[in-house]
């Protein structure tokens, strides 16, 4: 069932696939970051594959895992040499006609740390990108309103990343001044 | 000519009249939250109003944001579970179960027949418990103070079997990778259908109050409307994807334990108000009751756990009386769990929709990443549209039967 899925995936756009995996049950498939939304289109609106719900959104940050193992959780396809980036951003669909669920990863590198947005398909990409972003520091290209949704807007770094560290303290911030509100139009 | 006193009068209203017509136009913002009382959990509504319309909202959550993916990377398998109780604290059981689904599922775990329905039962009862609680809040924050005891009273009726089993309310911390931290005490059933009778009086009575109540109707009929169409594409789940007519449950659907074996309806609305969320819940109530009496006529016997002592912790006495027993236990409680390399996604239908879990191992007994799936999180996403161009006082109902849990939406 989930191995037919992948081939499906894989004849319908094959150059997008560069690997695919079947481990514990699921389904994956590796896409290059070029062609995430064309395939991500056809995956939605396809009869064949309908996946009208996107179920989650995050990334994962393998810079400590171990290069030796990489290979079992990102195999890429034979004769495909590239490095393995540090980042990985996860996306998680469900199909309710279908009933059967695939996760799509896109390989991403730390400098060229983005990737383009899927709130056009899915509404629900809006806060599950803008989690990915408060937590990891995905920038997703063409989402209308890319904030810290779990965080606040004056914290400083990303908690997610390897090297965010266990324990640490932010920055205390300045009192807002009362006057700044009371004196404006906006508030009053 | 002189003005007379009686147009001065007019002058001075119609003047009066201006100043009033500007104010009106006004649109205003308020702040609703961080700690409002009449929304049970934190989190902020920045509104703009034009008189009692909402205009815009813009809807701030993590107040109560803990890090617990951040946490959970720094323990051992097993010490994860503890955190989990803390995500959906009004169904901890359901998330206890959520977690170590996943974890046997990346390792190929087969747990035994016991250990399912008993999994069953107690992700049944914590349904139960999180819907009255849902009712009852719902209720008392429109007004209705009784409907509201009665519902805490029904939910106070089944915690003492939630303590009888675990030891705690709410910090349960009952399911184990590869099975259970013990067995269900002797005289449960016994207990549990004194107590579900109880409930099912109860929620009569709480049917009788609000059901057919004009003030209640008219405040959720039509109020707080998600159509179909914008439920699935925000990835809503639960009675919240349910309420809008879309035949969608986990335990029917994509079935996991034994849920394949029980014969219970999926109880599905039409309109996406307030109201069939309401009656979803109600309805749902029943059918949890229904499962769990069938769960304890078809619970098969046998032991808990599995036998792999590379999975589960030895008997104690064969910690204390054999090497073997002592080496498999120590190397479990200091090394944790071996689970292989790998990555797996495995969802649970918790009492506000799928709760999934994420999880990469590195192979190395601790967990590598470990990202959770909360099913209010989405809805919240969903919720903007919900309010925007309804009344105020629509969000009150809206939000209630949304049935936030910051614990679960922060993190």
């Amino acid at each position: 069932m989930s191995q037919k899925l992948i081939d499906l995936v894989r004849s319908a756009k094959p150059k997008a696939v560069v690997g695919s995996l079947l481990s514990a049950g699921d389904a994956t498939v590796i896409v290059a970051r070029e062609q995430v939304l064309e395939l991500a289109t056809l995956l939605r609106d396809d009869p064949k594959f309908r996946f009208d719900v996107l179920i989650d959104v995050t990334a994962v940050d393998y810079s400590e895992y171990d290069p030796a193992l990489r290979h079992i959780v990102t195999p890429l396809d034979a004769g495909n040499d590239a490095p393995l980036p540090r980042f990985e951003v996860v996306y998680h669909l469900l199909s309710m006609p279908h009933k059967h669920r695939l996760r799509v990863k896109v390989l991403v590198s730390e400098d060229d740390f983005r990737v383009p947005s899927m709130t056009g398909l899915w509404q629900s990409a809006n806060w599950g990108e803008r989690e990915a972003w408060d937590m990891f520091g995905v920038k997703f290209e063409g989402h209308p309103d890319l904030r810290r949704v779990l965080t606040y807007e004056e914290f400083v770094g990303h908690p997610l990343r390897k090297d965010f560290p266990q324990r640490g303290y932010q920055p205390l911030l300045p009192m807002p001044n009362l006057a700044d509100y009371t004196d404006n139009e906006t508030y009053r | 000519m002189t003005t007379t006193a009686s147009q001065k009068l007019t002058q001075l209203r119609s003047e009066l009249r201006t100043e009033e017509a500007e104010i009106v136009n006004d649109k205003m913002i308020i702040n609703m939250g961080p700690s409002h009382p009449a929304t049970h959990g934190t989190v902020k509504f920045l509104l703009t109003l034009d008189g009692e319309t909402v205009d815009d909202v813009d809807i701030t959550i993590g107040y109560l944001h803990r890090g617990f993916e951040k946490m959970a990377e720094a323990g051992t398998w097993q010490q994860v579970l503890p955190y989990t109780d803390r995500l959906n604290y009004v169904s901890p059981l359901i998330n206890n179960v959520g977690y170590v689904g996943v974890v046997e599922k990346l390792w190929g775990v087969e747990i035994t027949p016991r250990a399912k329905y008993i999994r069953m039962l107690i992700s049944e009862l914590s349904r139960l418990t999180d819907h009255l609680t849902s009712i009852a809040a719902g209720a008392l924050e429109l007004g209705g103070f009784t409907p509201f005891l009665y519902g805490v009273e029904a939910r106070e009726a089944l915690y003492p079997l939630v303590e009888e089993l675990t030891g705690a309310r709410l910090t349960t911390s009952y399911t184990r990778i590869g099975g259970l931290a013990k067995d269900i005490p002797e005289g449960y059933e016994a207990h549990m259908e004194k107590a579900l009778q109880h409930v099912e009086g109860l929620v009569v009575k709480v049917d009788k109050l609000l059901t057919k109540n004009r003030i209640f109707y008219d405040r959720m009929m039509h109020t707080g409307v998600v159509t179909q169409e914008d439920a699935i594409s925000t990835g809503c789940t639960g009675v919240m994807l349910r309420c809008t007519g879309v035949d969608w449950d986990l335990r029917k659907h994509q079935p996991y334990l034994a849920y394949n074996e029980l014969d219970f309806d999926v109880i599905v609305g039409s309109r996406g108000d307030n109201y069939d969320r309401y009656l979803c819940r109600m309805e749902e109530v029943g059918q949890s009751i229904k499962m769990i009496r069938q769960i304890f006529k078809q619970m098969p016997g046998g032991p808990i756990n599995v036998g792999d002592w590379r999975v589960c912790l030895p008997p104690k006495d064969a910690v204390y009386n054999s090497i073997e027993g002592m080496i498999a236990h120590f190397k479990l409680v200091t090394e944790g769990h071996q689970v292989p390399p790998g990555e797996a996604y495995f969802a649970v239908e918790g009492g506000n929709g799928e709760v999934g879990f994420h999880i990469v191992s590195q192979g190395n007994g601790r967990p590598y990443r470990v990202k959770v799936r909360p099913p209010c999180f989405y809805a919240m996403g969903a919720l903007k549209k919900m309010i925007v161009g309804h009344m105020l006082a629509d969000i009150i109902p809206t939000f209630d039967t949304l049935n936030m849990i910051g614990g679960e939406v922060d993190r």
